[in-house]
């Protein structure tokens, strides 16, 4: 199992606050790592910083050093290239007022590519990977406002693999979905990760017990305990992690 | 027809009044539609609807009178077209660059300009498109005179500026957040993000800054008569012009039987240039809404 990511003694401050203290952490490639944490904890934060998405806030100042492949993003790396290769889905839906097939397009039409067949063939086959194929492909040229939360939010993957990332992030991204469309993503991901490598920011336990391999649980800023899903939940190191999956707060 | 039945005799009043100043608008706008419909109808009777709109010769006080507007409806087709095209490139990118790239402080700047511009009275815009560009256009092009269908233009671009602006940039500025995320996060520039995403997603707002900018010129007056030579010929870049709102303007003062007869059919002819855009305006406002 090869390290696709590391965070090396991150710090991130918003202002004065400052959000990440200090978080050392390793993703492997090939697993579906999972941040569990109470709101505010930092999770999501550290997520962004993944693929530079902080670097839209203004406050934001960053220390310490993350790598892709062990290049380091934040000094030898254009954010443009790195979210090319680090794709992420959001909490909610948001595909663009555009139709099924220019949503799914978008992504590869900005990194270049003209080619009426060329573009046929990664829309399908991003949609047959997101598991939209069979209920969207008499419909790709309709606006993908019309469809439901959760084949919005398939979309919202789809559109993201297009790319061909090396990573996707996806950030609370069933929390407004209902428990069947939940499923389907769920079944998604351990689909997709024979192929990428998954962070996920999660609220929802069975969630992270279900899916992930990896689990690691933030607090306040710091990373409490990282470990093996199975390890993590039954048999936490951390008084603080058993306390929070068991439900006593957060 | 209320929610909210009236009960008490202060109420039932209130009411009353509300509803009287609201039919109030309405009122005007048969009325106008109804003293221009009875004013100008009979002189196209006269004059005969074809030659009255397409006739090429205006010489209302000849003594063989000729009532052909068609010189007044290109001139202010044209001038009203060269205008929004003037307009809309620059006004858009302004829009754009305030609601996307400019920093706070700069935009709020540039926005006061922006709304002053848009307050300046038209006879100060004519005042100084008369003081400057005409005799600037006549030497650049070497020209005998400046007042021509060009100076109007330029005249009229900056006029319809503020408008295309600010409508521009509430529609750009109404883009959710999350389309511009999700547009940066799949690797593409934020100058990218803005002209696939933002401008798209802002199209229709786009559209009526562009059909408003249209209303506001073609119904210009004063400022065009001042830069525009306001001679009746049939319309050419360099020539001097007349416009369909200035051919009312400068003959009415004088004029009696049938050609003050036929400048009621000129307004006429505007008021219903006017409601067309009005009602694509309109269109273009439901289609956002239903989207």
């Amino acid at each position: 199992m090869a390290t696709i990511i590391q965070s090396e003694n991150l710090n991130l401050w918003y202002g004065d606050h400052q959000a990440l203290k200090d978080i050392n952490l390793s993703i492997e490639e090939h697993q579906i790592t999972a941040l569990i944490g109470p709101s505010g904890c930092g999770k999501s934060t550290f997520m962004k910083t993944l693929n530079r998405m902080n670097d839209l806030v203004k406050s934001c100042r960053i220390e310490g050093k993350v790598t892709l492949n062990g290049v380091d993003i934040y000094k030898d790396m254009d954010a443009n290239i790195l979210r090319k290769r680090v794709g992420m889905v959001f909490q909610k839906a948001n595909p663009f007022p555009m139709s099924i097939y220019d949503n799914v397009a978008y992504g590869p039409r900005i990194h270049g590519i003209r080619s009426h067949a060329k573009l046929d063939e990664i829309v399908e086959r991003s949609l047959q990977q997101a598991a939209l194929w069979d209920e969207c492909k008499d419909r790709l040229k309709t606006s993908a406002l019309g469809m439901s939360g959760g084949q919005q939010q398939r979309l919202c993957i789809a559109r993201a693999l297009a790319v061909e990332p090396e990573v996707l992030l996806m950030d609370e991204s069933t929390s407004a979905l209902d428990p069947i469309s939940t499923a389907k993503i769920e079944d998604l991901c351990l689909e997709l990760k024979k192929k990428y490598t998954i962070v996920m920011v999660t609220h929802n336990m069975q969630q992270a017990n279900r899916i992930s391999d990896v689990t690691a649980f933030f607090l306040l800023g710091e990373l409490i305990e990282a470990g093996e899903t199975k390890q993590i939940f039954l048999n936490p190191t951390n008084k603080k992690t058993e306390e929070y999956i068991t439900g006593r707060f957060g | 027809m209320n929610v909210k039945k009236a009960k008490n005799p202060a109420e039932k009043a209130m009411s009353l009044i509300f509803f009287i100043c609201g039919m109030l608008s309405v009122a005007f706008v048969l009325f106008i539609t109804l003293f221009l419909v009875v004013s100008g109808v009979p002189a196209i009777g006269t004059i005969g609807i074809f030659k009255f709109l397409f006739g090429t010769v205006w010489a209302s006080t000849a003594a063989d009178p000729k009532f052909g507007i068609l010189p007044f409806i290109l001139t202010s087709v044209y001038g009203t077209f060269g205008a929004v095209l003037l307009a809309v490139p620059v006004g858009l990118l302004c829009a754009i660059y305030l609601s996307k790239f400019a920093g706070s402080r700069l935009a709020e700047l540039i926005r006061s300009a922006v709304e002053l511009l848009a307050g300046i009275p038209s006879v100060v815009y004519g005042l100084v498109g008369m003081i400057l560009i005409v005799p600037a256009v006549r030497t650049i092009f070497h020209l005998p005179d400046g007042a021509n269908l060009f100076s109007a233009i330029i005249v009229l671009s900056v006029m319809v500026l503020p408008n295309v602006i600010s409508v521009s940039e509430t529609s750009l500025l109404a883009v959710p957040r999350e389309y511009e995320e999700a547009s940066l996060a799949l690797g593409a520039t934020y100058t990218e993000t803005v002209f696939k995403v933002s401008v798209p997603a802002a199209k229709s707002g786009i559209a009526s800054a562009v059909v408003l900018g249209v209303g506001r010129a073609i119904g210009e007056a004063m400022a065009v008569m001042m830069v525009s030579g306001n001679v009746a010929n049939m319309p050419g870049l360099f020539k001097s012009v007349r416009f369909l709102t200035t051919a009312v303007a400068s003959e009415m003062s004088y004029s009696s039987g049938l050609q003050r007869q036929a400048l009621f059919s000129i307004a006429l002819v505007l008021f219903i240039f006017i409601m067309i855009i009005t009602l694509l305006l309109n269109f273009v406002f439901k289609k956002e809404k239903n989207k």
